[in-house]
């Protein structure tokens, strides 16, 4: 068990990925040690810049996608404000952060592992690739839209074998569901492991086939948060538990904090 | 510096050993926020509201973040009395420091109720009467927008807990705060909390729908300081029992404004989002902000605002 803890820490670099036009969307943000003793790949760190003053309050989650001795690395793609305002950050500026938060995935170094990522999904399966013991057990099949440049698939490749499926036109994506199910099969007979982190489509999909083939499999979910601790219960998710007061109602979990990552049979999406 | 303070009621006295409590519904059972700073060294923490039977809340998208704020729908999602008295209290530092029930029901039979089982919780030091929740169907702000009914809440729950101090949390959603004040003075209130959020919505011009799932939430965090400041003047001029400024606290001045205008106590609500340490933060620096205020303790402070 991980104690989060708090800290206030310095930017390093803002590392721009994958060129796409005029203005950058992807960027590699490391940040100072937060010394942690411990945390596992999956979970995730409350973000939140100074530079966001009291304009925007809430923090922002994000999964760890690696730490090392010297620094933390967060990875982000900008989608609102809040991302855009942490694209303009400079080294020395600071962020407050608190975590390690929520639970992490499964590492079993003997099962034959697969991680299916979507897009941003593949943040957190940076740090799982270079965690796991045995990473030739590992194998990761990437759906994404933006070219591969933009994702942080190098530090991938040089631990994992990575099949990319990028998708251009309206075909690509049934190819990708297509490879999905078949991967999902195939790990599902040799009683092996599915991981999956991407958006909401994605996952349902993961999802269904788990389900179809017996498989099992671990979802990385994503949800708005106010606080990430498990106080504000904005993030609540439906769970195939019941309520206990409602025979009619699905059962709440706090994505923050009995997730983000569920066993694919637990939750409801 | 002495940072102790005393609600002093008209049926019970609260003794807090700084000003400093979280708000209801922003730091979970308290437990949550332990890996950020020491509980004991808050006056005191408002567990998430707690009703009879579980309540399941509403549906999502709960939150948004807005202008230097955000709306909230959370709909009191809790486990109910019973298993916060069994499973939840016993686990919580109530030695330490003072552990505050907010309580909610949708009639006035089930705030006695309530009430009634919280009596018995020796763990527990205080009942917050929430009679202001913008997000519920029944009860909640109907409860805090009449002061005859108003009254009726707090005489049951005053009845029904003839042990513990009660302090009663006033609607910003109101013409006139000062006569809701009074009026739950009159019924039998030891304190008063005030305010709770102002009922607000965002809308997704995008989809052109609302951003929350139930359409309205209540507005809390630094936007609001303004508004709560005013609340809190006002009713320090209408009634005698001690007051708890909440709404947009987010540095020790700003509490210090608070006590400044009436109020005899704190409670730091949405900062605890802008930093999970922000309450112990806010503690902890209360000493250095007073004496830059040239005050010798909060105490000496509170009520101390003229407007000549």
């Amino acid at each position: 068990m991980n104690t989060p803890s708090a800290s206030l820490l310095t930017v390093l670099d803002l590392v721009p990925f994958g060129q796409t036009g005029p203005e950058n969307f992807f960027f590699a943000l490391r940040l100072s040690n937060p010394g942690w003793t411990e945390w596992r790949p999956g979970q995730f760190m409350m973000l939140r810049p100074t530079n966001f003053g009291l304009e925007m309050p809430w923090a922002r989650p994000f999964s760890i996608c690696h730490m090392t001795k010297r620094h933390l690395i967060c990875f982000f793609q900008v989608v609102g404000k809040g991302t855009k305002r942490m694209a303009q950050l400079k080294p020395g500026d600071t962020v407050r952060v608190w975590g390690p938060l929520g639970s992490a995935f499964a590492i079993e170094a003997d099962t034959p592992t697969l991680l299916l990522a979507g897009g941003m999904g593949i943040v957190p399966f940076v740090g799982y690739a270079h965690r796991h013991p045995k990473p030739w057990n590992i194998s990761m099949l990437f759906g994404h839209r933006q070219p591969a440049g933009c994702y942080p698939i190098d530090s991938l490749n040089e631990r994992i074998t990575v099949d990319s499926l990028r998708e251009l036109e309206s075909g690509d994506l049934d190819d990708l569901i297509f490879t999905i199910e078949e991967r999902i099969k195939e790990y599902a007979e040799q009683k092996g492991l599915v991981l999956a982190c991407g958006p909401l489509p994605f996952l349902k999909t993961v999802q269904t086939f788990a389900a179809q083939h017996g498989a099992r499999a671990q979802l990385s979910l994503e949800n708005r948060m106010a606080c990430g601790v498990g106080a504000c219960l904005g993030c609540v998710s439906k769970t195939t538990e019941k309520w206990p007061d409602h025979e009619e109602n699905a059962g709440l979990v706090r994505v923050c904090k009995h997730g983000p990552v569920f066993w694919s049979d637990q939750v409801v999406l | 510096m002495n940072l102790s303070v005393t609600l002093k009621g008209q049926r019970h006295a609260l003794t807090l050993k700084n000003p400093v409590l979280t708000a209801s519904g922003t730091f979970g059972y308290g437990t949550e926020f332990a890996p950020y700073g020491d509980l004991a060294s808050l006056g005191g923490f408002i567990v998430k509201g707690l009703s009879l039977k579980p309540r399941y809340g509403n549906p999502s998208p709960r939150i948004v973040e807005t202008t230097a704020g955000m709306l909230n729908a959370i709909g009191l999602q809790n486990n109910g009395v019973e298993h916060f008295c069994h499973t939840t209290l016993p686990a919580l530092p109530w030695r330490d420091t003072a552990v505050i029930a907010n309580i909610y029901a949708s009639s006035i039979e089930e705030f006695g109720e309530l009430a009634a089982r919280l009596d018995a919780e020796e763990g527990v030091a205080a009942l917050e009467v929430n009679i202001s929740c913008p997000n519920v169907k029944q009860g909640g702000v109907q409860f805090g927008q009449d002061p005859g009914m108003a009254a009726a809440v707090t005489r049951r729950v005053c009845d029904s807990a003839p042990h513990k101090h009660v302090m009663v949390k006033l609607s910003p959603n109101v013409t006139n705060i000062a006569a809701m004040a009074k009026s739950v003075e009159d019924a039998g209130a030891d304190s008063i909390s005030c305010i709770n959020t102002l009922l607000g919505m965002a809308v997704d011009l995008r989809r052109r729908r609302p951003r929350l799932a139930n359409v309205v939430g209540g507005l809390s965090g630094p936007c609001i300081k303004p508004v709560a400041l005013r609340c809190v003047w006002q009713v320090a001029r209408a009634v005698n029992i001690p007051i708890v400024g909440v709404g947009g606290i987010v540095t020790a001045e700003d509490a210090l404004e608070f006590i400044c205008v009436g109020a005899a106590a704190v409670q730091v609500g949405t900062a605890n989002f802008i930093r999970p340490d922000a309450a112990f933060a806010i503690a902890q620096e209360l000493p250095e902000a007073c004496e830059r205020a040239g005050a010798a303790s909060p105490a000496e402070l509170c009520g101390t605002f003229t407007t000549d």
